[in-house]
């Protein structure tokens, strides 16, 4: 882990677990042992407006919020949130989206988040177990399985040729 | 998993689950708050930690509360936003004069940029007017820390502290280290008689300024020798004296350079402030806001370079932070708007701005989910100042518009707002009608939506959801001498709504519509508590 830390945006709208996956994704890093700070905005935006939570991880993590064009990975939910969010991303940052995923292997379309999660893990360093530990931590027992399911379908998602760093 | 975590007493917190696990284990005896946006999760964390919580109908009577338990010698939070704290001035700055045996932590929550407020007033202001003692948190870490701190002052000292934070500090999440800082354990509440400290009539009130002044001078001196303020050497060419989550931009961008972090804002620790300006080349002042640290320099005669003015607006980050330093105060560019939020589908707000907005209506709103209504399609709010003014500032529109005008306006407040502040402006209207009468619409959804579904005293359930005493508002209005009085459900007959509407504002009488439909999010979780509590009865 170089000094730097590891930035991640996750965007999308109100209800569609934006921040269940910025919660999901700082478990991890924070498990790891890692400096962790997550930050984003409550109130208004849970009434169906775009939500967005930024996730930074690293040895010693300063800003809770991504700088400008910092981001390493903008992980976004909602498609129309991308040109909104399109700014944060550095110019080697990856961008993750829903068109990756294919819907229809997903038993719950509401797990898309995790399924998303699941593209991201990809490119960190975290071992799946960590992931499935978070996940199991931070969703209801009786969401356990649907949200397992997804994340592998993302996690087994081929990296996207360009996208890879 | 966890055992690194749990080794080290490590957890992944908000700033508000960091304040609330510190009153925690410092063994506060009473939170008292009214929700509101970023202050709201402190007390229900600290009731989920088996702490004593509850939310007060407003504000002000939050901090009376306050006041009583840390005369008693207990140890009490009161949790507020920025707003907030307005309406809890008038015990603040009076409680300031007076000798608590216990200790007393006012959380103002401020919102630079305004996130989820009406306005974006820094609350530093009112630590300097009232003569409170101020701590600013900057991430969780400091967050928990500083409420013991703060305890450990208010009891040192025996004043009330205000412990500052802003919205990045409450909604972030950072490592929390537990039990970094000893505090004494709280005695047993017990009442002592203290007439000159505590009866603030004006004989007892002159000689209690006086105190406060030596009381605030000693805490001065203390804050330069050994309070929680920090300074982090680097390059002598360029200085920065900072606080509150500022902090952290400033490490963020400006890692070459000697900062100095001030933990307490009021009183200064200036002579700290003084040498640290003294040491470097260039001084410059990176704060949140208004120009609290930069005026209180300069009245003390340190020179230090403040931001350009367009800095004031808004909340700071790493960018802004950079050019400040850089000296670059050029037009920012405008952030790419995202969807705003709206009224959810199937909302009975919606069925009520749809009539209003027929009926031609000049509407007189308030604070809460249905200040949406002012946005597109329904556009059907034409006023909004502060919790409770729905009435109050409909009134006046109604005194002085002519007659066809006049007859068009109707108060619209939300049920958490109306016990919060809008009471008292129906005892105004009882007691100075409009000519033309006037017509009052409370939406009554069953819950504080807002700020994510907390219990009022309309609903009849506490903070954690138990069973209580519950006021009932068409009997509170009828008591206050209002004849017309009608209850219904909006959505259940949009049409029928309307007629009483447009019939209310025909006649020259004084009419309290209460709209009573449970908030579509919170029917499912009220109907489970209401269930939950039936059970215990039996």
């Amino acid at each position: 882990m170089s000094s730097r830390p590891t930035n991640v945006v996750i965007a999308g709208l109100g209800g569609q677990g934006v921040i269940k996956a910025s919660d999901i994704l700082a478990d991890v890093a924070f498990s790891a042992g890692l400096d962790v700070k997550k930050s984003e905005l409550h109130g208004m935006s849970q009434r169906g407006g775009s939500v967005s939570s930024d996730v930074r991880f690293g040895k010693r993590v300063f800003s809770p919020m991504v700088p400008e064009r910092e981001a390493n990975f903008l992980l976004v939910i909602a498609p129309d949130q991308v040109e909104v969010n399109a700014a944060v991303l550095g110019p080697d940052g990856i961008l993750i989206e829903p068109s990756q995923i294919d819907e229809s292997s997903l038993s719950n379309k509401k797990s898309i988040n995790v399924a998303l999660l699941g593209v991201l893990s990809r490119h960190l360093q975290f071992p799946v177990e960590a992931w499935t530990a978070a996940l199991k931590r931070n969703l209801p027992e009786r969401l356990h399985d649907v949200n397992l399911t997804a994340f592998s379908i993302g996690r087994a998602t081929e990296l996207t040729l360009g996208q890879e760093k | 998993m966890d055992s690194l975590q749990q080794q080290h007493a490590l957890s992944l917190l908000s700033g508000d689950e960091a304040v609330a696990m510190a009153a925690f284990d410092s063994g506060v005896k009473l939170g008292t708050g009214y929700p509101g946006t970023p202050s709201t999760e402190i007390l229900e964390t600290f009731e989920s930690l088996g702490g004593r919580a509850q939310w007060s109908p407003n504000e002000k009577v939050a901090l009376e509360v306050g006041i009583g338990v840390a005369f008693a010698g207990a140890r009490a939070l009161v949790t507020m936003k920025h707003v907030g704290l307005n309406v809890a001035a008038d015990p603040l700055f009076t409680v300031a004069y007076t000798r608590l045996d216990g200790a007393l932590i006012v959380v103002s929550a401020d919102d630079p940029g305004m996130a989820s407020s009406q306005n974006e007033q820094d609350n530093r202001r009112y630590a300097l007017a009232a003569g409170v003692p101020m701590l600013e948190p900057s991430d969780s870490q400091e967050a928990y820390e500083f409420t013991l701190r703060a305890i450990d002052i208010s009891e040192r000292w025996q004043v009330p502290v205000l412990l500052r934070m802003t919205t990045r500090v409450c909604h972030s999440k950072s490592v929390v280290r537990r039990a970094t800082v000893a505090i004494r354990p709280p005695r047993p509440a017990h009442f002592e008689h203290d007439f000159p400290s505590r009866v603030m009539i004006p004989a007892y009130a002159r000689p209690a300024h006086l105190r406060l002044r030596k009381t605030l001078a000693q805490i001065a001196a203390w804050n330069d020798e050994a309070g929680p303020n920090e300074v982090i050497a680097g390059s002598p060419s360029l200085g920065i004296i900072t606080s509150g989550v500022a902090f952290q931009y400033v490490r963020e961008v400006a890692g070459e350079a000697s900062v100095l972090k001030l933990g307490m804002t009021h009183p200064l620790p200036l002579e700290r402030m003084r040498s640290f300006a003294a040491s470097v080349e260039r001084c410059i002042v990176i704060e949140e806001g208004d120009p609290y640290l930069v005026e209180g320099a300069r009245a003390a005669g340190i020179t230090v370079e403040a931001k350009p003015e367009i800095f004031r607006f808004g909340e700071l980050n790493s960018g802004r932070v950079r050019r400040i330093l850089g000296g670059d105060d050029s037009p920012e560019p405008t952030p790419v708007r995202g969807k705003p939020p709206a009224l959810c589908p199937g909302c009975p707000h919606r069925t009520v701005y749809t009539a209003l907005k027929n009926l031609n209506c000049i509407v007189s709103g308030d604070i809460g989910c249905y200040s949406l209504g002012v946005l597109p399609p329904f556009e059907a709010m034409d006023t909004l100042v502060c919790m409770g003014a729905a009435i109050g500032v409909g009134l006046g529109l109604r005194h002085s518009l002519p007659p066809e005008e006049a007859r068009r306006v109707v108060s619209v407040i939300g049920d958490s707002t109306f016990v919060h502040s809008g009471i008292t402006g129906l005892i105004e209207m009882v007691y100075n009608p409009p000519a033309s009468g006037h017509v009052v619409l409370i939406l009554d959804n069953g819950t504080t939506a807002m700020t994510g579904m907390q219990e009022h005293p309309g609903t009849g359930r506490t903070l954690a959801h138990a069973k209580t005493g519950k006021v009932v508002f068409e009997d509170l209005v009828r008591s206050l001498g209002v004849r017309n009085v009608h209850v219904l459900d909006p959505a259940a007959d949009a049409a029928g709504f309307q007629k009483l509407i447009q019939t209310c504002l025909e006649t020259p009488e004084l009419s309290v519509v209460i709209a009573r439909r449970d908030c579509l999010l919170a029917t499912r979780a009220i109907r489970e508590y209401e269930r939950c509590n039936e059970q215990q009865a039996n």
